[in-house]
């Protein structure tokens, strides 16, 4: 290399040796910068069709900062926003630049699947510990990412119990699952199925509108001769799928059962009475009655005017999660392992959601709801009627068998009762 | 046998809703030569104009026209503006539709935040009718209706009117109708503000079917842009049988080539343009 | 002679950048700006020289990423897995070559547009091939040579070659007498006919020429992502090289460069600072059409030209005065 430097004609010798000066200027200026602050970089995505959810992932994140004044462990927080715009080449960049612009301690984000596969290698290569809401079965099951950790709920983990509450509480028989085309749709469909068919259910169509289809007539007028319908969409499908539901007369006639984001908060806060009755399971609605609820709730009503949902929940208990991991190694952040084992080893007794721990694949096991929609003080809310204690992303089996079985997908398990 | 019945239903619906949204943007395309691919954002405009009229309490159909109203002018200065600047530059032309297409977009964000808001239908015609006990939205059937007005009205407009009778001049032979003394550069205008006019129109129309949502545009954009390849640039009755063709395909597509369903949508559309480029109806070919 | 020593100058910055660059951020950057520039360059040889505008070159680039990664999934080696998306990617841009030379113009566009979506469609539906919206992950860069391309500094090395040499082939292409031919079937199709010149056949070689460049592009977005996703096939990707091509300036070499790294950086780098940042390419889009049709190369070379030809006439008015 210095070979090289010296064959060089003078002038452009200069050249050469500014430049290093330069850079070996700015590493040291970037070093510098590293000094006190936590830095927080937030993942997301505010413009474009996924702009919705992105938005409400960072006025939760705030939301909490706010609640410790920007200060964790005596060290003031700074909170950096990255849009992706949800395009995953975007996302893949926008994690070099967290990382390697601004250094922060941590991402929270990204808020779709396709991103978080995006920058699964790259988190891994350069340790940086990711709290996600990405609900991807095998980032915390065959092919866990040891930098990736998830509070909120993997697909199937709040469809299980959905499943079993279909099956045994209500002994419905027949259904049909409608879900978007997606692997979210697909595992969070193959959940309750598993599960609805272990209790006796019958899943006899299973229906798969692609994400960005305008209408659901043509699959809605596919429901016929069933007790429920099950449906598992993403963003602002449910609300569209719901409509229609009603508007095709099927709202009251056959019960709508929903995965964790069909009938968000986000989306109720549009709608009317076409939700109605919709029962859906989740971790979380912005109802739980406990005071680290009521108080995250009236705080984001207040600033914000909105009840939070899945997408402002998450956020807020990923920075929950995050401030209890720095707090445990004493505010240094610099040993990334170390903080990664702290966050692997978080145990939250209240939160929003209830009691939070983590299972050894850096999953969480916490209380699943099942929800209905119900009208309280002029706004729709999902009122929770069941809950089922401390469940983890592999329900009640063994976990090593549940891993040497395939992935959840649009074809596993078979469904062996459909068109029955 | 019910399953086909609700889909041949469902089919006239999508191809009532699809005719809003097209005959606008063929109409421009047949007369500027040019694919208007700002149409997707300027039909969720105005279904956004739909929502902020509609939460002033404003009467549904009321709010339709204003919002028909407040697109046309939007067109027109669009048109007076920017493409009349590059008048004759039709590559140039299309390309400012698309700068404009991710600026309203991300507009309407500023606006409206991203949040999903559904459009509620007047109170009339919520609820359903039953055919031989098959359930049916009435919106919906009103859609249709509505859809077939406009196309007459659209049909009178274009073969009864002296402006009608000079915008099919222009289309047929822009050099000769200038030579005629037909003003052509007001016609485009005109004929922009209309399309854009009924594109809002059909914004708020669907609004009720489709709720409106940040890329609502990028979905409608290509359905418009295969019907008018299919019908023909510029033909009315072209946009109306292609706006049914592409709702049947839509729907039975769908439900029989689910893993196809886009394959199945733009292969008429290739081998249309392949084939007859002209479009079933059109008189130039692209 | 001066115009050696830029040339000299801009490549050893070029070659150096991962010395002084500082941040690996701004060497990914960088890479990212030498692939699409690859792309846009690819497109520039339809858009510019041969007068045909395709909105559709997504779906040559995704074509190139898909077969990529399918054949690395599949367990073949590297060497492989290039040669077979190399020749998927020319077999299509074959296919898109007979099916759309029956137009120009709009119906070009139109058709390019139609076979691209098509193919985003398989790729986003047929799940079963291509794992829909979740994409492929390939797990490793490949290693020529045994030299290891994971650190941000030798990948982009290793791009900027691959651009080196793309710049090179364009400009050989460019002045060789097809390069010339293929400028005479835009600018008088007619008389190239009629002096004997197979018309059709030079615009369905310009094709396969720019549907290879896509497909080098699309490899180098592969290998710097390693994760391909039907985003890549998107309308939306068509639209984002076109306007490349366009805003830079069609025709030229430098501008589809320039292009690519204006969107870019303004996609990547910019929208750290202004959340409009959809907005602000939407209004520079449709300022440059506006006010720079031939694009920012050529618009800001008038541009300095009409500044100097203004500094000459006032220096020759002040001294024609002064006498």
């Amino acid at each position: 290399m210095l070979l090289f430097l010296f064959k060089m004609k003078i002038p452009l010798f200069c050249l050469a040796l500014c430049s290093v000066l330069v850079s070996s200027f700015l590493v040291v200026a970037a070093y510098a910068q590293d000094a006190d602050p936590i830095r927080i970089g937030l993942m997301t995505v505010k413009t474009g069709p996924l702009a919705t959810g992105g938005i409400q992932m960072e006025q939760g994140l705030d939301i909490y900062l706010r609640s410790v004044s920007y200060t964790i462990a005596g060290r003031p927080v700074e909170m950096i926003v990255a849009d992706t715009g949800g395009s995953p080449a975007v996302a893949r960049t926008k994690a070099q630049e967290l990382v390697e612009r601004d250094g922060v301690d941590a991402i929270i984000g990204p808020l779709a699947a396709f991103e978080a596969l995006a920058i699964n290698s790259y988190i891994a290569q350069v340790g940086i510990p990711t709290l996600s809401i990405a609900a991807a079965e095998d980032m915390t099951q065959r092919t866990p990412n040891p930098y990736f950790i998830r509070v909120s709920s993997s697909s199937a983990q709040a469809s299980h119990p959905m499943g079993h509450y279909a099956a045994v509480d209500r002994e419905f028989r027949r259904a049909v699952t409608i879900a978007d085309d997606i692997a979210y749709g697909q595992e969070m469909v193959a959940g309750f199925q598993r599960v609805f068919e272990e209790n006796g259910g019958r899943v006899v169509a299973k229906l798969w509108p692609p994400l960005n289809v305008a209408e659901y007539s043509a699959y809605i007028a596919q429901i016929q001769n069933v007790d429920v319908v099950y449906m598992a969409f993403a963003g602002i499908n449910g609300l569209r799928f719901i409509r229609q539901y009603a508007e095709f007369g099927l709202q009251g006639e056959i019960p709508l059962l929903g995965g964790m984001t069909s009938a968000d908060e986000s989306i109720l806060r549009n709608m009317g009475d076409e939700a109605l009755g919709v029962i859906s399971s989740s971790f979380y609605s912005s109802e739980l009655p406990w005071p680290a609820n009521v108080d995250f709730v009236s705080r984001m009503r207040e600033v914000y005017d909105v009840n939070p949902g899945y997408y402002a929940v998450s956020a807020y208990l990923e920075a929950m999660v995050l401030h209890a991991a720095i707090d445990a190694v004493g505010g240094d952040t610099e040993d990334k392992a170390e903080l990664m084992n702290a966050l692997r080893s978080v145990e939250l007794e209240d939160s929003p959601r209830g009691y939070v721990r983590f299972d050894e694949h850096g999953n969480v096991v916490g209380n699943i709801y099942i929800f209905e929609v119900q009208q309280k003080d002029g706004r729709l809310v999902n009122t929770p009627i069941k809950t089922y204690e401390n469940v983890s992303q592999f329900w009640n089996y063994n976990s090593e068998e549940f891993l040497s079985q395939p992935v959840y997908s649009r074809n596993y398990p078979p469904a062996i009762y459909l068109g029955q | 046998m019910t399953l086909y019945i609700i889909l041949t239903i469902n089919s006239i619906t999508m191809g009532g809703l699809l005719f809003l949204l097209s005959a606008g943007f063929s109409l421009i395309f047949g007369l500027m030569r040019i694919p208007n691919l700002a149409h997707g954002a300027l039909f969720m405009l105005g279904a956004y104009f739909g929502v902020t009229f509609l939460r002033m309490e404003v009467n549904f159909w009321i709010a339709v026209i204003f919002s028909g109203v407040a697109l046309a002018i939007i067109g027109g200065v669009i048109e007076r503006l920017l493409l009349r600047r590059l008048a004759g530059q039709e590559l140039a032309q299309v390309l400012v539709t698309l700068g404009l297409a991710f600026i309203i977009a991300d507009v309407c964000l500023l606006i409206w935040t991203g949040d999903p808001i559904p459009l509620n239908a007047p109170e009339s015609l919520r609820g359903v009718e039953r055919f031989f006990g098959i359930v049916f939205p009435r919106y919906r059937l009103a859609v249709v209706v509505i859809a077939l007005i406009l196309a007459i009205g659209l049909w009178f407009l274009l073969e009864r009117t002296r402006l009608g009778a000079m915008i099919r001049a222009s289309v047929d032979d822009p050099e000769m109708a200038r030579v005629t003394g037909i003003r052509v550069s007001r016609l485009f205008t005109i004929v922009f503000a209309l399309g854009a006019a009924l594109a809002g129109v059909g914004g708020v129309l669907s609004g009720p079917i489709l709720s409106v949502y940040p890329g609502l545009d990028a979905e409608m954009l290509p359905l418009a842009l295969i019907i008018v390849i299919l019908g023909g640039a510029g033909s009315l009755p072209g946009a109306f049988l292609g706006s049914f063709v592409i709702g049947f395909i839509y729907n039975f597509g769908q439900v029989f080539f689910p893993d196809l369903a886009y394959v199945v949508l733009f292969l008429p559309m290739l081998l249309m343009l392949v084939l007859r480029p002209q479009g079933l109806f059109g008189k130039d070919p692209l | 002679m001066r115009e050696r020593c830029l040339i000299i100058v801009t490549l050893m910055s070029l070659v150096s950048l991962p010395l002084w660059m500082g941040s690996d951020y701004y060497i990914n950057i960088a890479s990212q700006i030498l692939i699409w520039a690859i792309f846009a360059l690819a497109l520039n040889v339809l858009v510019g020289w041969s007068g045909l505008v395709s909105l559709g070159h997504a779906g040559l680039f995704g074509m190139a990423c898909y077969t990529g990664a399918w054949l690395l999934e599949a367990g073949w080696g590297h060497f492989t897995a290039v040669l077979g998306a190399f020749a998927m990617t020319i077999l299509v841009s074959a296919i898109f070559g007979a099916l759309s030379l029956r137009t120009r113009g709009i119906g070009f566009i139109m058709i390019t547009l139609a076979i691209s979506q098509i193919l985003w469609g398989i790729a986003y539906r047929w799940i079963g091939l291509t794992n829909g919206d979740n994409g492929i992950i390939i797990s490793a860069r490949p290693t020529p040579f045994g030299i290891e391309m994971d650190t941000p500094g030798v990948f982009y090395i290793f791009t900027l070659i691959v651009f080196l040499l793309t710049m090179l082939i364009m400009a050989i292409f460019y002045q060789s007498p097809f390069g010339v031919s293929l400028r005479g079937t835009r600018d008088q199709s007619r008389r190239m006919s009629a002096l004997g010149f197979n018309v059709w056949l030079i615009r369905f070689f310009a094709i396969l020429f720019s549907g290879f460049f896509s497909g080098v592009a699309g490899l180098l977005f592969l290998y710097y992502h390693q994760y391909v996703s039907p985003h890549v096939l998107s309308l939306l990707n068509s639209a984002e090289v076109l306007l490349m091509v366009i805003s830079g300036g069609t025709g030229t070499l430098l501008g589809p460069v320039v292009g690519a790294g204006l969107v870019v950086v303004i996609k990547n780098v910019a929208s750290a600072y202004i959340e409009r940042w959809n907005m602000l390419l939407g209004v520079i889009f449709v300022a440059i059409v506006i006010f720079m049709p031939e694009g920012l190369v050529p618009g800001t070379q008038r541009l300095f030209r009409w500044v100097f030809s203004r500094i000459k006439s006032i220096g020759a008015a002040i001294k024609s005065e002064a006498s």
